[in-house]
Order: C-alpha cells, then structure tokens, then sequence
C-alpha cells in the first residue's frame, strides 16, 4: 500500500477518537455537505480514483478489502496491486463487462466535509447518466488522462456539467506517473482546456495534476513528485468551494408547497423545502399564481416553531389570513415573487429510447406542480461534442436540443440560471409513465402575459340548458376504411331526428380548411388532433353535441383530448375492422396506394395504430351493419339530457 | 446572514421532502419497519415530516417469529408513541411448514421476508413502501434510486430504472406496479448513528454491550435469546456462555452475529464503529452466497 492516512489531520484522526470520543463526535455533528460527480471514462482512471478517496479516508473496512485483494488478483487491471476500480463497479453485469453503466453514489467524509459522489459513466450513449449525476451536484471532477490530453469527451463532460448549472469545475489531469510528473505536459493540456472552457461560456475551473493510482495530490499538496504545483490537493479544494444549498439563501424566498398540514379544524400549515432565501414569522409573502398576499405566522417543526427558516430546510408555514393554497402553490417573498407562464423556451435532454413527439402531451413536473405539455419541434440539435447546432425534428436517445414547451395551464417558474428547483424539470411519458426528458427552462415567452380570459356572461351550463341537452364528444377512431364516417353520419342523423343540435367534424373536410396546412408526419398528425380536440372542446362550451371521425391513431393524443373535457364528457367510440377487411374495402383507393409505396406514412401499413384499451363503446363492423352500428351507438349515448 | 446547515439537517430535510412527495401520488402508502436503527431513524423523520399530524400511513412489520425479544417490544411501543396503526405479518405457509433459520437456510429469508413481504403488500393493497435502505450498505444498492419501481409481481430491474434528476421524483405507476422509496438513501452508518445521538431517538437496547447468553455457532457468536426455542431446532441444547457483547445489526436471532464489546453507552458504541475494520453487513449471512452477487438477485426477486 502506498500511504496510509490514520494520522492525516485531513480525515478521521484515530488518535481523538479513541482517546476522547465525546470531543471528536462534537466536532462531527457539524460537518457540511458538498455533493459532486465525477466525469470521465473507465480509461481515465475515475473509478481507480474514487476508490482512492474511499481508501483513504477510511471508508474501505478490513473485510471489503481482502475481498478487494482476491479480486484484484483474479480479475484486477494493475498486477499485483490492488485495483480500487473493483471496488465501485457495481452491479453483476457491470462487473462482467468491465463498464459502469449507471448513476452510483458514494460517501465519504473528512473532518469539514461529507461528501456525496455521484459516479457516472463517461461514454456518449451514457449521456443521460451523466445528466443526472450532474443535476443535484455542487461540483464537478472533469478527469482526463494526462497522456491523452483533452478530447472530445472532455468537452463533452465539461459541456454537460455547465449545462447542468455547476459553477465549480475541477480538472483532474490524472496518470501523471505515467508522465513523469512533468509541468510541461500539465500546463499545455491546461492551456488547450482554457481555451475551449471560454468558448462555452465556463468562467472559471480549477486545474490539478494527480495520480489516482498513487495517491499524488489527492489529499496533501505538492506531492514530492510534483514540487512546481502550486494549487490546493483535491480533497482540500473541495473542503472550500461554496455550496449551492448555502449560496441559494441570498435569494428571494420560495417554498414550493408539497402537502397542506391539517390534522384538525385549528390549524392548516403548508409544508415544503425552503427552495431559495430565508423566512421569518411576520415576512409578507405571496401565494403564486393566485397572487394572494399574506403574512407568515409561524415555521413550525417538531422541535418547536422556528426564529428563521432558510434555503435545503423542509418546514411547515402558517399564514396569518385565511388564503388559498394547495400542493403546486409556491409561496414567495411578496416585494420579489416569481414569475407565472404558460409558454417557455428551454433546452433539453431526451431520455428514453422512444424519440420526442412534437405536439404530443407529456407531463411536466417542476417542483411540485404538475402539468399538461406539449414540446414543439427543436429550433435546432446540439451536438455535444462539437456544440455545432444541427437542425432537428425530433431528439432521439441522449439527444440535446432547444424547443418551445407549452402547458396546458400557467406554471410558477425561474430562469433554471437562478434556480434549479423552479427551473428544471422532468417530462413524463403519459402511457408509459417512464421519465423521457429532463429540461431546463430559459425564459417565458411571454405570449401568456399578454393572453388573457375573457370573462364572458351566459356559461356553457345556459348554452346547454337552452338546447335542453348535455354536450358531449363522441370521438369515433378506427382505421381508414373501417366506416367512421359512414357511422358518425348516421348517428348524426338519428340524433337530429330527436331534436339534439349536434355538428360532425370529418377528418377529410377538416383537412380542407383548419388544418390545411398539415401534413401526414407524426407531429402534424398529433397537431392535426390538437387542433380537432380544442374545436370540439368550444363547441361543447357551445352546448352542442360534437361528433368527430378521425383515425387518431395514438392513444396519447386521444387522451389528451379526453383531459381537455370536463369528466364524463368524452365518450370514444372504438371502430373495430381489422386490418384486411378495410383493405379490403379500400373505399378511396389509399391502402393501394400506400401498400405501391407511393403515400407515406399511411395508418396501418407503415405507421402504427394504436387500438384503445379502454373506449366507452366498441363496434365491430364485420358483424354490424353502418345503421346497426348507429343505432346501438345512439342506444349507449341516450338520453343526453 | 447566513447559515451553513450541516450535513445532518440537509440529509434530514431531504427525507422528510421525499416523504412528502410521496404523499402526491400514493393511494396507500406503508412504512417498513423492522425495529432496527435505521428503522428508528426513519419513523422518526417521518414524525417530522408531518408534524402537528401523525405520519399519514400505518407500520408494517414482516415478521419472522425469530426476532429478539426486546425488538418486539420496543415495536409495539415505537407505534403508539408515534400514534400509528401497526400491521405485523407471518407468511402463514412458512409458519405451517415450520420454516427456521437451521433447517431451512436460504429458504428461511426467502419465505419469512421476501414472500411474506409481497404477501403483505398484496393483501393490504399498498402501492407504496418506505424502507430504510442505505446506499453505503453494499454494491448494488449503490446504484439503486430513491424510488424505486417494482413490477406487478415486485421484481426489480436494475436496467430500467427510471432517472432521478434534481429532487423531481417521478411517482406515476401503471395499475398493479408498487414502489418502494428509501428516503435516506444517501445516508451511512455514522451519520445514522450521529443523528441517533442528535435527536436522542429510542432505539433498542441490544445495539449496547451488556452481558448475555451466548453460543458459538458455525464459527459465528450468537445470542441464546430463547434458549428452549433453540434447543427445539437444533436439537441439543447449545453451550452458553455469557459474554458482554452487543449488535451491529438486528435481524433474527439465530442469523445475527454478536460482536463482543463493552460500549455500552452511544457513544461508546459511535467510537467502536469507526475503529473497527470491518463492515456492517459482515455478521450477516444473506449477502455473501450467489458470488457475490446476493443481495442483488435477492432484490430483483422482490426482496426489500
């Protein structure tokens, strides 16, 4: 072994914990936190250096390391020697491939600090990993192999960690022995990384060289190997740079509301982190959006109410006035609040193996509120390793763009440059419930501000009840061919027959006008229904009964739809024909032209359609007539009043 | 003017804002309890997560009849004093095949715990559990999230989980998936211990050395905690001893190795802990079969 710590005043001293324990707990209870990640390949020596700083701050126990030995002689990289990287790669699969693949956190602490590394795979198509480690840490390690220099996976990282908002970055230049500690090579790999620091906006970074595998600077600077270093040892800079937790008190309060407190008719407390600034009984504050001012009461905790609250404390407020307030609300300083928008422009980073769909509704989480969102087309791609903007239609898996997002009602927000928590959120996969997409946002785009409701006199309930019936959207979907239309027509008639006052839009006569400027991509596609759903909707507002034959293929978008509805309002009807019947029919002459190649994107042949799983009603139009099919429609549907 | 919170106020704050986030979404939210120190800690963060109300969920312990005496009762009064509902389950079927540590090895975990554990969640339908697993505890916990999505049939896939960015937690689930959430995920052994000592939580008293009826078994020590219990399995009476000794860890009785030890105050047992040279889990015999690889099979077939 090459050094051992025991006695460095850096970590845990023996001597004070087995002479005095009392002391040294004291002087323990009181450390900081300081989270960061850890950026770089297996082949950059990460692994072997965060087994490094497990080793010596002690936080490898006896029996972990003799099974460290075995292994590191049965399948180590380093000889004789023991290989620290055996020690974090940790699930099976991992182990056998010799690659980290995923976030894994460590822990470790000296006598001022605890840290957290999160420990992420370098590799481009690991890209959404590394995200993830970087979004909740302080600081970021960029290790690069001093006979390499920096490569386009540096960049990368570098890119990725400011991206993520991490102010501290740290460059590890690692292996030194293996070049025999010499200056030139790490003053001129500093000078490279400088220059392409300052043409992505990075301020400041701090260089170190290191030897992960022997121990240079990792905890004491200069190492004997390297005496014209003049920077602090790794762990000595991160004892000292600032926390985020720390610097986000000198902001405007904010507490994003988790869960209202209401254990009896006396008391109704909202709880939340403290997200930015500081609170105080007496503070004025703002309930955002509605807007309502009021004055805190009380910070109350189990340990008794509090003088102050401040920025990474979880409590409960009461407010001097009776106002409304539930999960999704942020309280904020009322001379300072933040701002509400229903329209964003953002970067951000798809997630899934399923590629973003322009239009489609996801859900957005930020803080704790939760939305309806649709992401337009990408202004343009990011390509990280050469930060050239590309132009996109879509993002594909790990793929970086810069999109407008818009929700389906006003969310509370910041600029993600001000605040993490009011500025980045997740999207949500509405069937799949799988996070896709993590985004940052830049700013509103201010088209909400502008936008208001007008309040209008006689409501949807008199528009209604003046017709003498109760609006609904019967959403006929199916395949081309399998008779929507046909069945949506008849319907139509019978219910004219009864006296309700209906309007039928038809996929083809839509396409004609509203929606002429649409194709048949998946995002116009998706468009295509947005646009039909939000007819509808003011056509119900209207007191009328809708009727809409569209394939909407997509049980995204018909669920979108659904929500744009008050409860029990959307009725789909399912147009069950299989495939080769309708093909068979081919009433238009489609499913030939599609099956020749010549129509693109055709539902059924070469774009997919998705049957529902749930649809209020079904017909089977092998076995009903169109006017059997209407009729037991109309049978399901009745009385509508 | 500032102020630096330390280490132990911004893990705590962070459990207590997972908690209640796990409130959002959750039809019928349980905690898991199984009386050890980490469990204390957890039912603790969960009083003041929720403070003026009691924590909006019951305990759940699933029980293997082979806990130690003083567990049992320091779970029925950690309930009470919590003003919670606690539901204990035995999986009837290990009961009836009299399942045990000696005769059964292996099987004794995978039916007492891990079926037992998937029989609760089912019968009382909970979609979400809290448990009290650390990340520092071993390797393939390391990489777990702190929501962590189990399938309808409560097995784990450590290749699609799903990312955990900021403090965002993603808790939609389809009809049938169940989560489990381990709010102090980030924290280790000691800081456990040092937040133990700061909030002078009850913990039960075999984590302190005191002199005790032990046994030397297969090589490990062990505490005669029901002598007659025992003599029935193994079919002798074991040669006691008493030797101060205290735990590390709690599970049952027959599994857990006793480390002799004269700490017997926090700490005492503090000081110990960072002076030793070996690890947590040692004295427990789940992770070490499957080369290595233990506890992570055990979790992808729904253990905790």
């Amino acid at each position: 072994m090459t050094k051992q710590t025991g006695n460095d005043p850096i970590y845990k001293t023996d001597a004070l914990i087995a002479e005095d324990i009392d002391a040294y707990l004291a002087q323990h209870q009181n450390k900081e936190l300081l989270r960061f990640i850890t950026c770089g390949s297996v082949d950059d020596g990460k692994s072997t250096l965060i087994g490094r700083l497990l080793y010596d701050s002690k936080m490898i126990f006896e029996d972990q390391l003799t099974a460290l030995e075995a292994d590191s002689k049965k399948s180590g990289t380093q000889g004789q020697e023991i290989d620290f990287a055996l020690l974090v790669d940790g699930l099976a699969a991992e182990r056998e491939q010799g690659i980290t693949i995923d976030v894994a956190y460590r822990f470790f602490s000296t006598e001022k600090r605890k840290f957290i590394v999160a420990d992420t795979p370098g590799h481009e198509q690991y890209t959404r990993n590394m995200v993830t480690g970087a979004s909740t840490a302080d600081a970021a390690v960029i290790l690069v192999d001093a006979r390499k220099g920096v490569l386009v996976q540096t960049r990368r990282h570098s890119y990725l960690a400011h991206l993520l908002g991490i102010k501290n970055l740290i460059l590890a230049v690692n292996k030194m022995d293996l070049v025999d500690f010499s200056q030139d090579i790490f003053d001129s790999i500093v000078e490279d990384y400088r220059e392409f620091a300052a043409e992505i906006g990075i301020e400041s970074f701090t260089a170190i060289p290191i030897s992960g595998f022997k121990g240079d600077n990792i905890t004491e600077a200069p190492s004997a190997n390297t005496p014209w270093y003049e920077g602090p040892a790794l762990i000595a800079h991160l004892e000292n740079i600032e926390i985020t937790a720390t610097v986000a008190q000198d902001k405007p309060f904010r507490m994003p509301v988790q869960w209202v407190n209401r254990p009896n008719l006396d008391f109704r407390g909202f709880s939340g982190l403290v997200s930015g600034g500081t609170v105080k009984p007496g503070d004025p504050v703002r309930v955002v959006p509605s807007g309502k001012n009021s004055r805190v009461k009380s910070v109350v905790t189990l340990d008794g109410e509090l003088d102050e609250a401040v920025a990474g404390q979880s409590v409960t407020i009461t407010l001097e006035d009776e106002v409304d307030c539930s999960r999704g609300d942020v309280i904020a300083a009322a001379g300072d609040p933040p701002e509400v928008s229903d329209q964003f422009e953002s970067t951000i980073v798809w997630m899934s193996d399923e590629a973003l769909k322009p239009g489609r509704g996801y859900w957005l989480k930020l803080a704790t509120q939760t939305v309806s969102a649709s992401v337009q087309e990408p202004k343009y791609e990011i390509n990280i390793n050469t930060m050239e903007h590309l132009a996109a239609k879509t993002l594909e898996l790990n793929g970086i763009g810069v999109t407008e997002i818009h929700t389906d009602k006003p969310i509370v927000f910041e600029a993600y440059a001000d605040s993490r928590q009011l500025g980045g959120f997740i999207l949500v996969d509405k069937i799949t419930n799988a996070t896709v997409a993590a985004g940052m946002l830049h700013f509103s785009l201010r088209r909400a501000d502008n936008v208001h409701w007008q309040p209008t006199t006689i409501t949807r309930e008199e528009h209604a009840s003046l017709k003498n019936q109760t609006p609904r959207v019967l959403w006929f979907t199916g395949l081309s061919g399998s008779g929507k239309s046909t069945i949506a027509n008849e319907v139509e008639k019978q219910l004219n027959l009864m006296n309700r006052h209906t309007f039928l839009l038809d996929g083809d006569n839509v396409r004609h006008g509203l929606n002429k400027d649409l194709g048949f991509t998946e995002a116009d596609r998706i468009e295509n229904i947005r646009r039909v759903g939000e007819v509808a909707k003011l056509m119900t507002d209207a007191g009328l009964i809708v009727l809409t034959a569209f394939i909407s293929p997509f049980r995204a978008e018909r669920q979108m739809v659904r929500e744009m509805l008050s409860d029990g309002e959307f009725i789909e009807i399912f147009v069950d024909t299989p495939l080769e019947v309708a093909e068979q029919r081919d009433v238009k002459g489609l499913y030939k032209k599609a099956r020749s190649g010549k129509l693109k994107n055709f539902t059924g042949i070469d774009s997919p359609y998705e049957s529902p799983e749930n649809a209020e009603i079904r017909v089977n139009t092998v076995e009903m007539t169109p006017a059997e099919a209407a009729e037991y429609i109309v049978r399901q549907i009745m009385p509508l009043k | 003017m500032t102020r630096i919170l330390t280490h132990l106020e911004r893990l705590e704050a962070e459990a207590i804002h997972i908690m209640r986030e796990v409130m959002a979404d959750a039809q019928k939210p349980v905690m898991m309890y199984s009386v050890g120190k980490d469990s204390a800690v957890l039912l603790h963060l969960a009083k003041k997560a929720f403070y003026p109300s009691p924590p909006p969920f019951p305990l759940l312990h699933v029980d293997t009849t082979w806990k130690f005496k003083d567990m049992y009762a320091l779970r029925e009064k950690a309930a009470q004093d919590a003003g919670m509902e606690l539901i204990v389950h035995h999986n009837a079927e290990a009961q009836e095949r009299g399942i045990n540590p000696f005769d059964h090895g292996p099987l004794h975990t995978d039916m007492w715990k891990t079926e037992g554990l998937k029989q609760a969640l089912d019968l009382h339908g909970f979609d979400v559990a809290f448990g009290g697993a650390r990340r520092d505890e071993e390797k393939s916990r390391a990489k777990e999230r702190i929501f962590s999505f189990r399938t309808a049939s409560h097995g784990w896939d450590p290749k699609n989980q799903r990312p955990e960015l900021w403090n965002l937690y993603n808790a939609r689930k389809a009809k049938g998936e169940s989560i489990r959430v381990f709010p102090i995920s980030n924290w280790t052994e000691l800081d456990i211990w040092q937040y133990i000592m700061a909030e002078n939580i009850e913990i039960v008293p075999l984590y302190f050395a005191a002199p005790r009826p032990t046994y030397i078994h297969e090589g490990g020590l062990f505490m005669a905690d029901d002598l007659d219990r025992l003599e029935k399995v193994m079919g002798k009476k074991p040669e006691i001893t008493t030797r101060s000794v205290r735990f590390r860890t709690l599970g049952c009785f027959p599994l857990t190795g006793a480390v002799e030890s004269s700490a017997s105050t926090l700490s005492e047992v503090i000081q110990e802990m960072l002076l030793t040279t070996t690890s947590e889990r040692q004295g427990r015999i789940i992770d070490k079969d499957e080369g290595g690889a233990g506890m992570e099979k055990k979790k992808q077939e729904g253990y905790f």
